[in-house]
């Protein structure tokens, strides 16, 4: 294939997740051609939705992926359990997979911070929503000041929460404190999540406490932290800071520490799911925007080769 | 009425008003004077439970696994329980305190939300505990909502689903028709009922509760708690004792316990004082108090204001973060006006 033609993906999952993915998809003219819709429920919705836009669609799951040889990019949209039996068979077929469940086959990835690492990986894997959110920001602080701790807390509408979210509410705290060490620069991280039933549904929000090692130049943390802010609206057009960040000082088990302090909402895009599930949208989100550098990356590499 | 089980908890509730600044010491002291009144279950935590020491909420002075230990070291015949809210512990910081001496675990969700807590009541009901689940702002729904939410928890394994007026919200007939809805809807799981005393009604509650047919209520010594507190133990002892049915407790031994043991560690007698009453009267989470009174005079608004907004905004159980957004949102407002 000649550099510059489009790289065909695929979905796996017709589920709310996949279809507003499907949407990004359609909607953004990027380097991606969506050439399969998967799902395994012959009369589901999502599937139905696919069609009536033109897209090729199938209820043999990974069957039908892993068929569709022309297909070099997958989007999983599944589950957890799922994923680990898809991962293998991708891994075989020479497809990359783009993981949107909290498998963690491939290692974690947060596309303004570390996804450039990873474009030689065959699997990555999106850190939880809250971590989407909150990861990136974090880490605009500690390319500035080192960061001893760090602590989010990510608000959602009930109503964005599914099933998977709710029986493995331990594993996004677990999953997102790592990551905020791990993929944000912070030497400890702390994950909270709280759910909110109110009617009309809130949107997405995150507060981020983070306690900087060092004495603290205000001006360029909140430079770094404000292009960071512009980078991921870039691809989440609803990332936005409630108020600018503020200091304040709080009793620490490391004694009395200046606390840098920022409140963050996430409206969502609208393209299926609703704005409120702006944790969902910067799921789907960060899952175009992964694709699209994953496009790029295999297309330079085969226009370097041919 | 039958005289009804009393968990003592004010080693996590009344953390809250320490600031989660207990130490061992005062631990050993306040659970050795509970256990020789006859209280049953003794709740050792910090007051957003297990794994709460935290920015949001406030660090721990002294790491809660060793209050658990201190606690469970000077118990003789009390059970000692720690909260856990889903989304704040796991079941990693379960298991941690389950080594360190628990016995019962009390798992908190959002009234709404009670499907959270399926994998905690699971694990605690394998390593033999005792569980009750909390659904807090219960002031929030109905009480046939509330009804569906406590039969999830039943499923899962808990012993006894409270309903929690975690923002004392609730007049005596709100506790009543909540409390009689749970009786009704749950067919082995006892029903317990956790009072706040923002709008003075703390002990009131607590009876209507009673009345209606709780099995389990919650007390601390003085109302140590969260806004303007809980339900005193000693007067909820004094109270059954009057009504013929007092389930054991001592009733001049936590008389002693509340005046001579606990009163000279608090920092202030919470009351239902302006602040408190507003907490009450728009139905926010009782913890935001304090926070809101810091914020309040740090950006120059009335904390008064910041409860009331909160309320309107239909924060829940756990957003202490919402109070720093309200506070300044308040404060650019009036900035506004200003000019």
């Amino acid at each position: 294939m000649k550099a510059g033609t489009a790289v065909k993906v695929a979905i796996l999952g017709s589920g709310n997740i996949g279809s507003d993915l499907m949407y990004k998809l359609l909607k953004h003219k990027g380097r991606m051609q969506l050439a399969l819709l998967a799902g395994i429920d012959a009369g589901s919705e999502g599937l139905a939705r696919a069609r009536s836009e033109g897209i090729p669609t199938s209820h043999d799951g990974i069957e039908a992926i892993l068929e569709a040889r022309d297909v070099e990019l997958v989007f999983d949209a599944t589950s957890a359990r799922a994923h680990t039996l898809h991962a293998p068979k991708l891994r075989a077929a020479g497809k990359i997979a783009i993981d949107l469940t909290p498998a963690a086959v491939g290692p974690a990835v947060v596309p303004p911070v570390n996804l450039g690492a990873h474009l030689e990986e065959a699997n990555v894997n999106l850190i939880t929503c809250g971590g989407q959110a909150t990861i990136p920001l974090v880490y605009a602080i500690s390319r500035v000041v080192p960061v001893m701790y760090a602590e989010m807390v990510s608000t959602i509408a009930s109503g964005s929460a599914g099933p998977g979210t709710r029986q493995n509410i331990d594993e996004f705290t677990f999953t997102t404190s790592r990551g905020l060490e791990a993929i944000g620069g912070a030497q400890k991280g702390k994950a909270i999540i709280i759910l909110n039933p109110a009617s009309p549904p809130i949107l997405m929000r995150n507060t981020i406490y983070v306690v900087p090692d060092k004495e603290l130049d205000e001006k360029a943390v909140f430079d770094s932290v404000a292009r960071m802010v512009a980078e991921v609206q870039a691809y989440v057009p609803g990332y936005r800071l409630k108020s600018p960040p503020v200091t304040d000082k709080r009793q620490t088990p490391w004694g009395m520490k200046t606390v840098i302090v920022i409140l963050l909402e996430v409206e969502g895009a609208g393209d299926y799911l609703p704005p409120f599930a702006g944790n969902l949208d910067i799921m789907t989100a960060a899952a175009y925007r992964t694709g699209e550098l994953f496009a790029r990356h295999v297309r330079e590499r085969t226009g370097a080769r041919a | 009425m039958k005289a009804p089980r009393l968990v003592d908890t004010t080693l996590r509730d009344g953390s809250h008003a320490l600031r989660h600044q207990f130490t061992r010491d005062q631990v050993r002291k306040i659970v050795t004077a509970l256990d020789a009144a006859g209280v049953p279950v003794i709740e050792v935590s910090h007051g957003d439970g297990l794994s709460g020491s935290s920015l949001q909420y406030g660090f721990s002075g002294t790491p809660e696994l060793d209050l658990i230990e201190e606690a469970r070291g000077a118990a003789r015949k009390a059970k000692i329980a720690a909260l856990l809210l889903p989304g704040v512990g796991t079941r990693a910081e379960l298991k941690e305190a389950v080594a360190r001496g628990i016995q019962m675990v009390r798992v908190a969700t959002q009234c709404t939300e009670a499907d959270v807590s399926e994998q905690h009541f699971g694990m605690a009901k394998e390593m033999g505990l005792e569980t009750a689940g909390f659904l807090m702002m219960a002031h929030m729904r109905p009480p046939e909502i509330l009804a569906e939410q406590a039969r999830l928890m039943e499923s899962y394994g808990c012993d006894c689903v409270y309903v929690v007026d975690s923002a004392g919200a609730m007049l005596p007939a709100d506790a009543a028709e909540r409390v009689a809805a749970l009786k009704k809807a749950l067919s082995k799981a006892a029903v317990g009922f956790h009072a706040h005393n923002n709008l003075g009604l703390g002990v009131g509650n607590t009876l209507a509760a009673l009345e209606a047919g709780a099995d389990w209520v919650d007390g601390t010594l003085r109302g140590l708690g969260a806004g303007a507190g809980n339900a005193a133990t000693e007067l909820l002892a004094a109270v059954l004792d009057k009504l013929g049915i007092n389930p054991g407790l001592d009733v001049f031994r936590l008389l002693d316990a509340a005046e001579f043991v606990l009163a000279p560690m608090m920092p202030f007698q919470p009351i239902p004082d302006r602040d408190a009453i507003a907490i009450g009267y728009a139905g926010v989470y009782s913890t935001f108090l304090l926070h809101a009174k810091r914020l309040g005079e740090k950006y120059g608004v009335d904390a008064l204001d910041i409860l009331v907004e909160l309320g309107r905004r239909k924060t829940m159980a756990g957003q202490e973060d919402m109070i720093l957004d309200v506070a300044l949102d308040l404060s650019r407002k009036a900035g506004k006006q200003v000019q």
